[in-house]
């Protein structure tokens, strides 16, 4: 018998504390398997955020560092600075990177920092229990937004993809989906390819993945995927929005 | 290097940095401390090491972290509002136990306060600063040469202990030029990190370097773990220096800058027969209290000369555990007291000594 279905290499064989249906787990998984596919676990060191994948480095296989809130890139800039040879990946939140560490993402993707940056917008605080990110969708109700995001004194959500690709040092930018099997394919060549751009020394990489959080957003894992889809998607397009011409 | 050269503090602090072997440096500029990221920003790059002016203290500190963390020597400096901005990177990096050496040029605060130089951060670097119980190992040098022998010595305190080492200097001791020697340090060995995260090879289990302990339990262990390392800290390295305490009714209790300063009233009092002295803590934290405990053996009063509102007193208390008067002296607002102003201080301590 032929085996084709395996744990990724650089997963840890350990039990996630994440919700049943939370799509963070699909995210670990095809970050797992772009790096065991470019061979690169050896050297390679992840940046945790604080938020729901706060633990991080107990689900990878892999030498980690775990930030304090939203300043991750800071940290991994300090890593690959030390450490050129390496690899290195932070894996943040929309609270973390859009809000608490804007300026730190902003700035690591301006000076063209060689790290991966994977950012999973799932549109809220999950694990502080359900509160509005900077990524809540207008009129979306979250524990601090009982009526809904009120644009007019909260602002807009806010399309990170987009505004880093303004920047001239990013070489790839782009924005995915977890909620179907086509979409998780894409998701997992986007992802593969932000390290790939790294591995060749090219510079920063940026893969926004649109993900789910059931819990607090308290609807079943079923319905969170086509929440997803009908909300979120329309708001925050997929695709790419900055590749570099080689890897074009 | 075995001939000595002028320089401003600042930049013998750099030059000292670079002779440590620190690898990266990163930080944001602010005065008084500009000359040490702008002489790195020249010398870094010649011996192919890693200056980057960050987007901010808080940025700065936590790439310091991440530095620190793959097994670097690494460093960042700035003056009180930029520190006040590193609290945050300073208790993660203490409880993730990271060696790495942060300069604090300190100025006068509080708030924006003023670019002059002050001595106003010292709770803030001796009690603590960031959440959490934690210390820095605080040094504090008086002299350029000083500067020099105690950033090495922070490097390697730093690595030994596994812990932020601040060196607390202020605006003035920057920028005034001095002749300084640097040590030979062609032998000098830097010790191997086998905790760092280098990427995991082979078969060693991976690294992490985390502060998060969910579990009650596991935070007070490694609470107490931090504890029994600070308590090594206190019982060995405490540092101080003296200057003719020996016969003194009055002993003046200073740091850096000011201990310069009332040398000078020192000796003009000696001059109209008042036996003064002097104990300088060079170790801010731990505090060299046993050492001004002895000096309080003796029927003598004390004098604490600060450039703040008097953050050292409870210390100097605690150590001479109230058995002898501790007076007051300092300026603050970026005023640096003259040497008369603490002879009139002292004059006025001994004639109440001798109305009482
Ligand atoms: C300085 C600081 N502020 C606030 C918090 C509390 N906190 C922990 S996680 C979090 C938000 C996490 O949300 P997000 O980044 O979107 O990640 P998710 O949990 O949704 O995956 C907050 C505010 C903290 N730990 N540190
Ligand atoms: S709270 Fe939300 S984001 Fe966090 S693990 Fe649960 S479902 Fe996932």
């Amino acid at each position: 018998m032929k085996l084709v279905f395996d744990r990724p290499r650089a997963l840890a064989d350990v039990q996630t504390h994440y919700c049943p249906g939370c799509t963070h787990g699909i995210i670990h998984r095809l970050v797992a398997e772009a790096i065991d596919e470019l061979d690169i676990a050896e050297r390679t060191v992840g940046v945790a955020p604080v938020g729901c994948a706060v633990l991080a480095y107990n689900y990878f296989n892999l030498d980690f560092q775990e930030a304090a809130h939203g300043r991750a890139p800071a940290v991994a800039t300090g890593i690959k600075r030390a450490l050129p040879e390496n690899v290195v990946f932070t894996y943040q939140g929309d609270g973390d990177l859009a809000s608490i560490g804007t300026a730190e993402i902003v700035h690591a993707a301006n000076r063209g920092e060689a790290i991966t940056v994977v950012y999973v917008n799932n549109a809220i605080y999950g694990m502080t229990g359900g509160q509005m990110a900077p990524t809540t969708l207008p009129d979306q109700k979250t524990s601090t937004s009982p009526y809904g995001r009120d644009v007019s004194s909260a602002g807009y959500p806010i399309r990170m993809a987009e505004m880093l690709s303004t920047l001239v040092a990013p070489q790839y930018i782009a924005r995915v989906a977890v909620n179907s099997p086509a979409n998780i394919q894409r998701a997992k060549r986007a992802i593969k390819k932000a390290f790939e751009i790294q591995v060749k020394n090219k510079g920063f990489a940026l893969v926004e993945v649109l993900s789910t959080c059931p819990t607090n957003w308290g609807l079943s894992p079923e319905k969170a995927l086509r929440w997803l889809e009908d909300n979120m998607i329309p708001y925050y397009p997929l695709g790419d929005f900055k590749v570099p011409k080689e890897v074009e | 290097m075995s001939e000595k050269l002028l320089m401003k503090g600042n930049e013998a602090l750099g030059e000292a940095a670079l002779q440590a072997g620190c690898q990266l440096y990163f930080a944001y500029p602010i005065t008084p401390q500009s000359e040490l990221p702008e002489y790195l920003s020249r010398r870094m790059p010649e011996l192919g090491r890693v200056f980057l002016q960050a987007e901010s203290e808080i940025a700065a500190i936590n790439m310091v972290y991440g530095a620190a963390g793959a097994g670097a020597r690494v460093m960042t400096s700035s003056s009180s509002p930029g520190i006040s901005l590193k609290q945050e990177g300073l208790s993660y990096i203490a409880a993730a136990q990271l060696p790495c050496v942060i300069v604090n040029m300190s100025r006068g605060g509080p708030g924006l306060g003023s670019i002059q130089p002050a001595q106003s951060d010292y709770l803030q670097a001796t009690k603590g600063g960031g959440h959490g119980d934690y210390h820095l190992i605080v040094l504090a040098p008086a002299s350029a040469q000083e500067i020099v022998d105690l950033t090495i010595l922070a490097f390697d305190l730093a690595d030994q202990y596994r812990t932020p080492v601040m060196i607390m200097g202020d605006g003035l001791l920057g920028q005034m030029m001095e002749p300084v020697l640097f040590p030979d340090r062609t032998n000098v060995e830097l010790p191997e990190k086998p905790w760092a995260t280098t990427g995991r090879k082979g078969d060693r289990p991976k690294n992490i370097i985390h502060s998060l302990e969910l579990q009650s339990e596991r935070l007070e262990a490694h609470n107490q773990k931090l504890q029994e390392k600070y308590a090594d800290i206190a019982a060995t390295q405490k540092r101080s220096d003296e200057y003719l305490t020996e016969d003194a009714d009055v002993v003046l209790v200073a740091f850096g800058t000011v201990a310069r300063i009332c040398r000078s009233a020192i000796d003009m009092a000696r001059e109209k027969g008042i036996k003064a002295g002097l104990f300088r803590p060079i170790s801010l934290w731990p505090f060299p209290d046993e050492a001004l405990a002895r000096l309080a053996e003796k029927e003598r009063v004390f004098l604490s000369v600060e450039m703040n509102c008097g953050q050292m007193v409870d210390d100097i208390k605690l150590a001479v555990d109230c058995r002898r008067p501790v007076h007051f002296f300092g300026r603050v607002g970026g005023i640096v007291p003259s040497p008369e102003e603490v002879l009139a201080e002292i004059e006025k301590i001994m004639a109440g000594r001798c109305d009482a």
